[in-house]
Order: C-alpha cells, then sequence, then structure tokens
C-alpha cells in the first residue's frame, strides 16, 4: 500500500497549511455510490428505553459522513452499531436492519470479532495502550495473524497517519510520553494498521486544542482517500469543513416522558450548512440551542 | 481639590470584616500530625526492637554454629543446658520446608487467583459476580486451625491421597514425586497453604483488574480482539505490578502460616526432595517444640525465627526487583 501524500482521487489537492474549510469546500462531493452502509429503521434498547428511534441513513464509500447533534441525541450509539461495539453494552439492544455491504450486520452468523476488524474505531480521549509506540501499532497486526515485516508496517503506517517524523527516534518509548495530539493520531494509526475498510471515529477532537484538531482534520481528509471514514462530532465546523455528507440528530422526549434520540436530517454537508430543509437542523447549525 | 470627601458609609460589623489573621492560631493540624507521625514511628520502633532483640537472643547460636552454618546445618539435635549451647542446630530441614510449601502454594494459588479475578470482573454476569467475591471472601475469615483440620480429617483422605497416589504412578520418575505418598508431607501443607491464600491474591488482583482503564480494552475490542486477547495481552499486561503484590502477600502468609502447616507437614526434622516426604516448616517446627524446649533450644528457636525473618526479607526483596525489571517491558504505569 503506498503513502497517500499526494493528490486524493477526486482531483483535489490537500494543501497542508490551508485553513481546511477552504480547502473542503473546492472539494467535489462523492456520490454514495455503492453504500458501505445501509441503515434502515434502527433502533437501539438500552435495557427497556428505546434511546434511539427509527435511523435512516446510508454511509458511502471513501468518504466523510458526519454525524452531529446536541447531548444524548443518540449519534454516538448509532455510530457503535456500525461495528458492534454496543454489543460490549450490558443490555443493549439493536432494532431494524444494518447492512455492510448488503450484508445483515446482526445476523445470527456474523462474527463481531471479524466486524470490528475491518471497521475500526477511534474514540473521544486518546486511549493508546500502555505499551511502547511501536507496540501500539503492532498490536492489532499482530493478533490478526498478520505475517511479514513488522517494522515496515510500523512506518508505513505511522507514515500514513503524519506521525512518522515525530516518532521515529522513539519507537520504542511509551505511548503516554507523547502528546495528546499525537497520542491520538497514534490511535488513528492503530486502527489503520489492522487496514480496515471503514474508521469510525467518535468525537476525536474533543479532547485536544486546536492545532492539534487541525491535524487530525487534515489526516481524516488524507485517509478519506482510501477508507471510509464516519466521525460523530460536537464540533458544528469540523463536521463543515471536513465532511461529505452530514446527519443532524436531536434529542426529543415522547409522550411518556422518555428521552430518545431520532436522525432529523441526512443530506450533503453543503446543503446542511446552507439551506437545510428542517427547521430543527437550521436552528442548531445557526447556534439557536444545542 | 477638596480633601474633604464625602463621608464613606460606614461597613457594618459583619463577618466580611475584621483581620485576616487568626488570634487563636490553628492548632487542630499541628496536633494531628503529631499524632500520626508519632504512631508511623511506634511500628518502626516496634519491628527494629523485634528484630534487636530476637537476633540478641539467638547470638550464641550463631556463634557456636556459624550464621551459615546454621542456616544449611542438616542436623537438629537439642541440648538441654542452660548455660550454654551442648546440641547441634542446623536450620535447613525448616527452611527449606518453608520455602517448598510457600512455592507450592504460590505455583497453585496464582494462575487460580487470576482466573477468578478475571471470572469476577470481566466474565461474570453480576448476580453471580457478587456472592461469590463475598464467598470468596468469606474464606479469608476461616482460622487457619479450621483449614488444618479440614485438610487432615478430609481433604487429606478423600481428595489428596488418592491424587497422589495417581500422580506418583504416573509422574513417579520424576525426583519430585517420588514414593512412597505417606499422606502428611510438604505437598498437602502446599496445597492447603494455597487454598489458604486464594482469598487475599483474588481479591487483590480483582481490585487491580477492575480498575484497568474500560477505554484500552474498548480499543482493542475495536481492533477485532477477541475477549481472551484482551485480558491477556491488555488487561493482565497492565495488571502486572498488582499481580505481583498480590502474590507477595500470599507469600507472606505462606511463609508464616503455622498450625495448618503442623497438622499437614508431618512434622519430621529431615528433609527430602520429594514433595511427598514429611518435613516441617520454619514456623511449624517452632510453634511444635516450644513448648517442651530447653533453655538452650529455646535459644536455636530464636534463631530459627531470626532465619524466618530474613527468608522474609529475601523473598520480598527479589519480588521488587522483578516487578521493576519487568514492569519496564510489560508497560505497567504504576512501575
Amino acid at each position: 500500500m503506498s503513502v497517500s501524500n499526494t493528490a486524493s482521487p477526486r482531483g483535489t489537492e490537500i494543501g497542508r497549511g490551508v485553513a481546511p474549510s477552504t480547502v473542503r469546500y473546492n472539494r467535489e462531493v462523492p456520490g454514495l455510490g455503492d453504500p458501505v452502509f445501509e441503515v434502515s429503521g434502527l433502533s437501539i434498547h438500552y435495557g427497556s428505553n428505546k434511546a434511539v428511534r427509527d435511523v435512516n441513513l446510508k454511509v458511502g464509500p471513501r468518504q466523510i459522513t458526519a454525524m452531529i447533534g446536541p447531548s444524548g441525541c443518540g449519534k454516538s450509539t448509532v455510530l457503535r452499531t456500525l461495528n458492534r461495539m454496543n454489543d460490549l453494552i450490558p443490555g443493549a439492544r439493536v432494532e431494524g436492519r444494518v447492512t455492510y455491504h448488503g450484508e445483515d450486520l446482526y445476523a445470527s452468523d456474523v462474527d463481531p470479532i471479524e466486524v470490528r476488524r475491518r471497521i475500526g474505531m477511534v474514540f473521544q480521549k486518546p486511549n493508546p495502550f500502555p505499551k511502547s509506540i511501536y507496540d501500539n501499532v503492532a498490536y492489532g497486526p499482530k493478533i490478526n495473524g498478520v505475517r511479514g515485516n513488522m517494522d515496515d508496517l510500523v512506518e508505513e503506517t505511522l507514515t500514513k497517519a503524519a506521525l512518522w517524523d515525530e516518532v521515529k527516534d522513539k519507537l520504542k518509548e511509551s505511548a503516554f510520553a507523547l502528546s495528546g495530539g499525537q497520542q491520538q493520531r497514534l490511535c488513528i494509526a492503530r486502527t489503520i494498521a489492522v487496514n480496515p475498510e471503514v474508521i469510525l471515529m467518535d468525537e476525536p477532537c474533543s479532547a485536544l486544542d486546536p492545532i492539534a484538531t487541525l491535524k487530525i482534520e487534515d489526516l481524516m481528509y488524507e485517509l478519506a482517500s482510501e477508507y471510509t471514514i464516519v466521525i460523530v462530532t460536537h464540533n458544528m465546523q469540523q463536521a463543515a469543513r471536513v465532511s461529505d455528507r452530514t446527519a443532524f440528530f436531536t434529542a426529543g422526549v415522547d409522550d411518556a416522558g422518555d428521552r430518545y434520540g431520532s436522525l432529523v436530517e441526512f443530506d450533503e454537508t453543503a446543503t446542511i450548512f446552507s439551506k437545510p430543509s428542517d427547521q430543527r437542523t437550521e436552528d442548531y447549525i445557526s447556534g439557536r440551542f444545542g | 481639590m477638596s480633601t474633604e470627601a464625602p463621608e464613606a458609609p460606614q461597613a457594618p460589623e459583619d463577618s466580611r470584616g475584621g483581620t485576616l489573621r487568626s488570634g487563636k492560631g490553628r492548632l487542630a493540624d499541628p496536633i494531628f500530625k503529631w499524632i500520626v507521625a508519632t504512631c508511623a514511628t511506634i511500628v518502626l520502633v516496634i519491628l527494629a526492637l523485634m528484630v534487636i532483640r530476637t537476633t540478641s537472643e539467638a547470638w550464641p547460636v550463631f556463634v557456636k554454629e556459624g550464621f551459615f552454618g546454621f542456616l544449611l546445618g542438616e542436623e537438629w539435635v537439642s541440648g538441654s543446658s542452660r548455660t550454654e549451647i551442648t546440641g547441634t542446630y542446623g536450620a535447613w530441614p525448616f527452611i527449606y520446608g518453608t520455602l517448598v510449601t510457600s512455592v507450592i502454594a504460590i505455583v497453585i494459588a496464582l494462575p487460580l487467583a487470576i482466573m477468578v479475578a478475571v471470572y469476577l470482573t470481566h466474565l461474570a454476569p453480576r448476580r453471580i459476580a457478587k456472592p461469590l467475591s463475598y464467598t470468596v471472601e468469606l474464606l479469608a475469615a476461616v482460622p487457619s486451625v479450621i483449614f488444618g483440620l479440614w485438610g487432615l480429617h478430609w481433604f487429606l483422605p478423600n481428595v489428596m491421597r488418592p491424587f497422589f497416589a495417581w500422580l506418583e504412578s504416573v509422574l513417579g520418575w520424576l525426583f519430585l514425586f517420588e514414593g512412597p505418598v505417606r499422606g502428611v508431607g510438604y505437598l498437602p501443607a502446599g496445597i492447603v497453604l494455597a487454598i489458604m491464600i486464594l482469598p487475599i491474591m483474588t481479591a487483590i488482583i480483582r481490585e487491580v483488574v477492575a480498575v484497568q482503564p474500560v477505554e484500552q480494552q474498548m480499543a482493542a475490542y475495536a481492533l477485532g480482539s477477541t475477549r481472551w486477547e484482551v485480558v491477556t495481552k491488555v488487561i493482565l499486561p497492565a495488571s502486572f505490578s498488582g499481580i505481583v503484590a498480590a502474590a507477595m502477600l500470599g507469600l507472606g502468609r505462606a511463609l508464616g502460616e503455622t498450625i495448618a502447616v503442623l497438622m499437614l507437614i508431618g512434622g519430621a526434622q529431615s528433609w527430602g526432595v520429594s514433595l511427598f516426604s514429611p518435613g516441617s516448616s520454619m514456623a511449624s517446627h517452632i510453634a511444635a517444640t516450644f513448648g517442651e524446649s530447653s533453655p538452650e533450644s529455646r535459644i536455636a528457636l530464636m534463631a530459627i525465627g531470626v532465619a524466618l525473618f530474613l527468608v522474609t526479607m529475601i523473598v520480598n526483596i527479589l519480588a521488587r526487583v522483578v516487578v521493576w525489571r519487568l514492569g519496564q517491558f510489560t508497560g505497567d504505569a504504576a512501575v
């Protein structure tokens, strides 16, 4: 696999030092094509509580799909259904249909381990293992039985995650010695080291300062030429800067008084941020609530 | 400009007024500090007095046998003099008995404790985990004499004897399991010790394992790890120093345990390499012979006490070195 520092397949140059927002809007939005995920009628229960109701959306290949919305709107919950991380939460139950390349992710014979190997995840707080930088990257390939030159794989992966130059002289040092932004890029490297098709990102920049955030956004942008990325973010500007499509979720209260999250609108990012079709979306992006 | 400022409204004499200096001074903090410092000092002083006192009492035995002669001597013949050391005192059979029973105990208990702890924290459904951990902790409250009685009268004849016979028939060619199988001996004492130290080790390992960051486990799952891989490659390596600490506490208890060992080890004043051999541990020998000891053999028993203290200390130091050396490779943040 080659390092993708060159032009993205969509013909847009990725300029370092150029404000991501301007870069973003020069890019043509890729079509949904043959969708990677198709979510239809998805509801998620926690115990007796139906926390997320009736979500329908599609995630296109090699592009960035953002999920935004106020706290408690269920965007992270929906994200975790895409690689079956919700399985690990006691009492969580999924209703409806989530397909990955047309295959039902929740069919009884689907192995969640295999699902997660192909659909990686980056978390809100940088969570490197308490191991060396090298071992963090090598962990995934090792457990997945990857043979071949691990040193090369680690270098290639760290280069792809735009971290190699900063860490090449201290690969054996603890990952905890890195800054927060570097740790998060290491976590991205760890995820792409197993060569997934999809990277799910759950508010990956919420614990980082603006400079580190921009670096991650640059990185996501570059990775989108090779990977399908779904990002949950609190930061609307971030969604506007990096994503091709945006799903806006909101939190509501039903007749019984239970809070639940639902999808309001799903469209191309430019449309969501310029002429949303739902009043609630417009209120949210214009800062009237949330 | 007029110097006559309009009279400022007088601040009422409320709690905001007054000086910042406390006239009385705060006495509580210094007093508290002195009390806790004194308590800490008392512990040290008691320990030092014990070491000094036992060592000086035991001195004549070390003088006669020589320090290493005492530790490595294999013969123990009590004399009955009031004024001098007339017997032969070699503590090796007891040192060996202590070490071998403790090693057996730790070798059996450590993997068990790790597995129970992992089960309780990560695998057991909550309604099973709670009662089960209470039960394990309850085991720690059982007096050791009960373990001894139960071990001797039920566990030994019903479980261990048949097991030993089988072990001897399969592994009898190995010096460790050479017959004859006598019943009491190092192995039964070690096995019962393992049961006795299991609760404390399980409790500590469970605590350590439970506080490992969930984020890292989630990261491992998100990379396609199985539960087994999350446990063995993420949770346990990060818990390394805690697991060693648990092993140390268990070992400390095993080294010093007296009554249960006394009842199961056989009480011989000799030693043998077969785990089926009867013997004595340092603590069990002191307890067994202290009652009818002569003045000079009492001094020799005091010397065993010193040796026990030394062995315990050396084991602890070794363990710290192990944690320090290996901790660098396992990435345990606590090292």
